[in-house]
């Protein structure tokens, strides 16, 4: 609990805060204002984690977003709330913590999995491809599956639901910053003082950004002044929105940025009613990326035992957190920023046994190395790390000159490598812009982009703080809307504004040994051998090259990784690196959580559910329900003891024997009104309409442009230039949109008005022998069949507890049996269905649900828009030819005479009865012969089927080849997924009353 | 997600819209040729680069319009009212 490591003065941690926390069971202190790794540092804890392939120990290697190797289960005892791959360089420290290291059993000190590693040879690049593609059974992947995926692991996700929740959270501004660094708040504050909108956002909880401005002066001040002063004057601003703990992980199309912002992540106790994160959608005029950049290492033999660091992480966790990260150091380095580092732990107290420079004496002759060998620092030209030694720390380095010849084992417990520094591009790629292979930092950089975004200081290439800032103050400037986006130079000083000298490019060292491993990617353990084996076996694409030794492809999508891949597979192929190329940078930058893309969002609450205006009574009737589409519809209506079956055939006997009433609110809703509504209808539906008298209604069938019935409804004509138009539920949106596009965009000189008012009207069918005597009672018209025929409407009232209800009501049947429609104003929906209700008592009135109405218009052969007209059946098909108007146009028709479409041997709707007491199996399809050799000829199949209960039969609606031509023939209904096959009869899709006189009566 | 200019209401989420299809095929007379219904139904270009589209403004004023897309890119580059010639760079 003492915290050796730690210094005595420093950084921005808290010493007067101690926090406690547990790693792998172990009890440690750190204090506010520690990230995970920084407060294991402090204890003197290197290492985290067990590699991903060859379980090799490992150590915490950065210390930001691009950490490979540090990834720990937070709270690996909290069933919900665990958390697997969790960064420690990026978890703040909060009291309480909890922390495992994964992807290791028993322990991160003795995993059996490292096995793995003294078998290696047998596990190259590619090995899942060439293993498991032979032999060609997948028998032998289920023996290996389970072993691998247990070795592979890499933490474990919660497995109970999570009880956070995630909000999102939209926003618009002039300027976002991406990046709250020097050049970010240079960039956020020019731009607000300007009068732009900003958002600054950064993915750490403090401003001030990376490594490289340690111990500058900018304006005459010290850099921390700086920045507290820069800050403070930036929140006086009107209309600026700093948003720190805040990644900005996705650059997506119309200048939206996705940033995630981390609201409790950091807390032991998150408040009640706060998310823990909050997804933000920014809509940016222009963006300034001040990302910074990311270190790289090189690869040598054994580079990835822990102690092993970036050298900027070293000087991080030194210099901002007051940690020693070890006690006796190595620098090896290729550029002058790990001067910086060497120069800072030795006053930090580290002794620094050498500092490694890859480049010649000639060239480390500046101020910087002079200042350096002044400081007592051994400085070893042309020389490189050719391996490292230790077992579960590094214990020695062995040094040699590039030119080869005797290595010098040099005792070490801390390495700091810095290969150069990669400006995050990743945001300015993904915003389409070009990447420019810089020579001078042997990296990528900006180049040009079509959209608003202006890379500024280390994410455009430039690591001098002063210029840096410059560079910021440009950016803001540009930015504002109206300044013109000129973009921002290129050519700063890059030299860390030190006296230095320029990078020397160096990838990998020599090996010496056959199997030492030189790690390229150490998440995916991708070595310098993987990318040469590759390149012998032809993946030579870099997108190839990535998908084959799975370089990048871990959860840091190789943040410190690609740059050497692409470098060493250039090499292999002998070509410049710009020829080799990037893969493609996709969002999000770092892993987001899944829960925040959702929201809230989630269980109930990712679709709307519409509900009817009687759907209260329903569910105090006991009405089990069904969804449809966003309706929730009853089901049937059980009574104590029965089965939904029992009661739906219950429900479906009493429509024919007495009177039922079923919800139809959900059936879309068209108000037409104008001049042209009847020559509207002429145009959409297949049969005629000019001739529909005022005060009645009709069916009619509405097709596609390709010929194939779309939709089936009523129209009723309400007045002279007022119509209502029915849909079914589940197409009434669609025929909307589609009358809205015939009115707007085709026939613009028609006059009609399309209002959807599905929503405003509850609507009930009121079917069976007894439904007028029950009507009567009700309504304030004469519903006698005389002055009330089949297919009449009328404009009326019901008389509810509410008293009158304005209505409107339709003698039409879906049923089958003498059945009108009555539509309220929703607000009476209830009134009206209670009033009904009750008026039906004496009788015999049952509530029915869509179970029994769906087996009344089976038993009627009336077809669904979904079963039967499934989008291949034309209105022929259906036995509903002869609705087509031979007189007039409408839509679908030129296409109607194709040959495919009049062809004999089309499947028409037929009916079928189980023959042999059988019950009618799902969805079968119809053969001639049950035993004819596989495959068997098809005749067509089911498309609905029920027991009848008024026929006391299975019996089904289908689709038969040539259907109308086989009434009478026996064939046989076949599930073979069932294993079943029962003899039916075919006949015509109408089971009862097929004249149609109980509509009548 | 795409920031669509509906002509009526300005810039709103693409989440508000619903796409309609090519706004450059022409509907034929009712007593076209069936080769021309055909040729409506079923052949569609598919440009690289700017395109004319139908779109309709579903979760707002429920308008149809028509938007100019670059395909390649998701530039959008102009949009228009029903019976509105779209400007700017022409497909
Ligand atoms: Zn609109």
């Amino acid at each position: 609990m003492t915290q050796p490591h730690r210094l005595p003065e420093g950084g921005i941690i808290d010493r007067t805060r101690a926090l406690r926390f547990e790693f792998d069971g172990v009890q440690h202190e750190g204090y506010a204002g520690d990230t995970l790794a920084s407060a294991l540092l402090a204890n003197g804890v290197h290492l985290v984690g067990r590699s991903f392939k060859y379980h090799r120990p490992r150590g915490i290697f950065s210390a930001g977003a691009e950490e490979p190797n540090a990834l720990v289960q937070l709270s690996p005892a909290s069933g919900a709330r665990t958390e697997p791959n969790v960064k420690a360089t990026m978890q703040a420290l909060y009291d309480g913590l909890i922390a495992a290291s994964q992807n290791c059993w028993p322990s991160v000190h003795f995993d059996v999995g490292a096995i793995n590693n003294v078998m290696s040879c047998l596990m190259p690049a590619g090995f899942y491809y060439k293993t498991f593609m032979w032999p060609p059974t997948p028998k032998w992947w289920l023996k290996y599956e389970h072993v691998i995926r247990h070795a592979a692991g890499m933490g474990r996700a919660a497995l109970a639901p999570d009880p956070d929740h995630y909000e999102h959270q939209y926003a618009h501004c002039d300027v976002l910053v991406v990046g709250g660094g020097l050049t970010g708040l240079a960039a956020a504050h020019t731009a607000a003082k300007a009068g732009a909108r900003v958002i600054l956002c950064d993915e750490s909880a403090a401003w001030g950004g990376g490594v490289g401005d340690i111990g500058a002066t900018i304006d005459d001040r010290p850099v921390d002044r700086w920045i507290a002063d820069t800050v403070r004057d930036c929140a006086r601003f009107d209309d600026i929105t700093l948003l720190p703990r805040t990644t900005a992980f996705g650059y997506y199309d119309g200048n939206l940025v996705g940033a995630i912002e981390r609201v409790t992540d950091h807390l032991s106790e998150p408040p009640a009613h706060t998310p823990r994160q909050r997804l933000w959608k920014i809509r940016a005029k222009s963006v300034v990326l001040a990302s910074g950049a990311i270190e790289r290492g090189i690869a040598y033999a054994n580079n990835d035992l822990p102690g092993t660091m970036l050298a900027g992480a070293a000087r991080t966790y030194a210099r901002r957190y007051g940690v020693r990260p070890g006690t006796r150091a190595v620098v090896f380095t290729n550029n002058d920023s790990a001067y910086l580092t060497a120069l800072d732990l030795h006053d930090a107290g580290v002794a620094i046994a050498a500092v490694i420079d890859a480049r010649p004496a000639s060239q480390l002759t500046r101020g910087l190395h002079q200042h350096a060998r002044a400081s007592g620092l051994a400085i070893l030209p042309d020389s490189a790390i050719i391996g490292a030694r230790g077992g579960r720390r590094v214990a020695s380095v062995d040094v040699a000159t590039l030119a080869g010849g005797r290595s010098t084992r040099v005792d070490c417990d801390l390495v700091c490598v810095s290969g150069g520094w990669n400006p995050a591009v990743h945001l300015f790629s993904q915003a389409r812009g070009k990447l420019r292979y810089d020579e001078p930092l042997a990296t990528f950089v900006p180049d040009i982009s079509p959209l608003p975004i202006l890379p500024a200081g280390a994410a455009n290439g430039c690591f001098d703080p002063t210029a840096a800032v410059m560079e910021g103050r440009a950016a803001g400037a540009a930015a504002i809307p109206g300044a013109g986006m000129m973009a921002s130079p290129h050519h700063s000083p890059r030299t860390n504004g030190v006296d230095g000298t320029a990078l020397q490019p160096l990838w990998a060292v020599p090996a010496t040994r056959r199997t030492a491993k030189r790690f390229v990617d150490l998440q995916n353990d991708v070595t310098v051998d993987d990318i040469a084996l590759a390149a012998r076996e032809g993946y030579v694409s870099v997108e190839h090259l990535k998908r084959y030794t799975t370089l990048g492809m871990g959860t840091d999508q190789g943040k410190t990784s690609n740059i050497i891949g692409l470098a060493l597979m250039a090499e292999q192929l002998d070509l410049p690196i710009p020829k080799v190329g990037t893969t493609t940078f996709r969002p999000p930058y770092t892993p987001v959580t899944l829960g925040a893309f959702p929201g809230h969002e989630t269980a109930a609450h990712v679709e709307p559910t519409r509900y009817s205006a009687m759907h209260d009574w329903h569910q105090e009737h006991g009405a089990r329900f069904v969804n449809a589409g966003l309706w929730k519809r009853p089901h049937s209506y059980p009574r104590p003891g029965e089965t939904e079956d029992d009661a739906a055939n219950r429900e479906a006997r009493n429509v024919r024997t007495h009177v039922g009433l079923v919800d139809v609110s959900t059936l879309g809703k068209i108000e037409l009104q104008g001049r042209d509504v009847a020559e509207l209808l002429n145009r959409v539906y297949i049969n005629k309409w000019d001739t529909l008298a005022l005060g009645r209604c009709r069916y009619g069938v509405m097709l596609r442009d390709d010929g194939l019935v779309m939709d089936d409804g009523t129209t009723s004509r309400l007045s002279a230039t007022h119509y209502l138009m029915t849909t079914t539920t589940v197409n009434a949106v669609r025929v909307m949109q589609q009358l809205e596009y015939l009115l707007q965009a085709e026939w613009r000189n028609l006059d009609v008005y399309a209002t959807s008012v599905t929503e405003q009207w509850a609507a009930a069918a009121l079917s069976g022998p007894k439904a007028r005597e029950v009507l009567a009672k009700v309504m304030d018209i004469d519903v006698s069949n005389g002055a009330f025929p089949f297919l009449a409407v009328a404009t009326c009232h019901v008389r509810t507890a509410q008293g009158l209800v304005p209505a409107r009501a339709f003698r039409m049947s879906y049923s089958g049996e003498l059945a009108y429609e009555i539509h309220v104003p929703a607000d009476h929906g209830r009134a009206m269905w209670e009033a009904i209700i009750k008026a039906g008592d004496d009788a015999g009135i049952m509530p029915y649900g869509t179970e029994a109405m769906s087996t009344l218009r089976i038993e009627k052969g009336h077809v669904v828009i979904g079963p039967e007209a499934d989008g291949r059946t034309t209105a022929d098909d259906l036995g509903m030819g002869k609705l087509v108007n031979p007189a007039k146009w409408c839509i679908g028709k030129p296409l109607l005479a194709r040959p495919a479409l009049t062809a004999p041997d089309r499947w028409q709707l037929v009916g079928l009865t189980a023959l042999d007491g059988a019950r009618m199996p799902r969805a079968a399809k119809i053969v001639a012969n049950p035993d004819h050799a596989l495959p068997n000829p098809m005749l067509g199949h089911v498309t609905s089927w029920c027991y009848s209960p008024n026929l006391d039969a299975w019996i089904a609606l289908a689709l038969l080849a040539n259907g109308r031509a086989r009434h009478g023939e026996v064939l046989w209904a076949l599930s073979p997924l069932a294993n079943v096959r029962v003899r039916v009869k075919v006949g015509p899709p109408c089971f009862i009353d097929p004249e149609g006189a109980r509509l009548r009566v | 997600m795409l920031l669509i200019p509906c002509p009526w209401c300005g810039p709103r989420n693409q989440i508000e819209f619903t796409y309609g299809g090519d706004a450059t095929v022409q509907r034929p007379g009712n007593d076209a040729p069936e080769a021309a219904w055909e040729a409506f139904v079923y052949m569609r270009d598919n440009p690289s680069g700017p395109h004319d589209e139908l779109w309709l403004h579903s979760a707002g004023c429920r308008s149809w319009f028509k938007l100019r897309r670059d395909t390649r890119t998701h530039d959008i580059l102009g949009s228009a009212r029903m019976g509105d010639e779209l400007g700017g760079e022409s497909p």
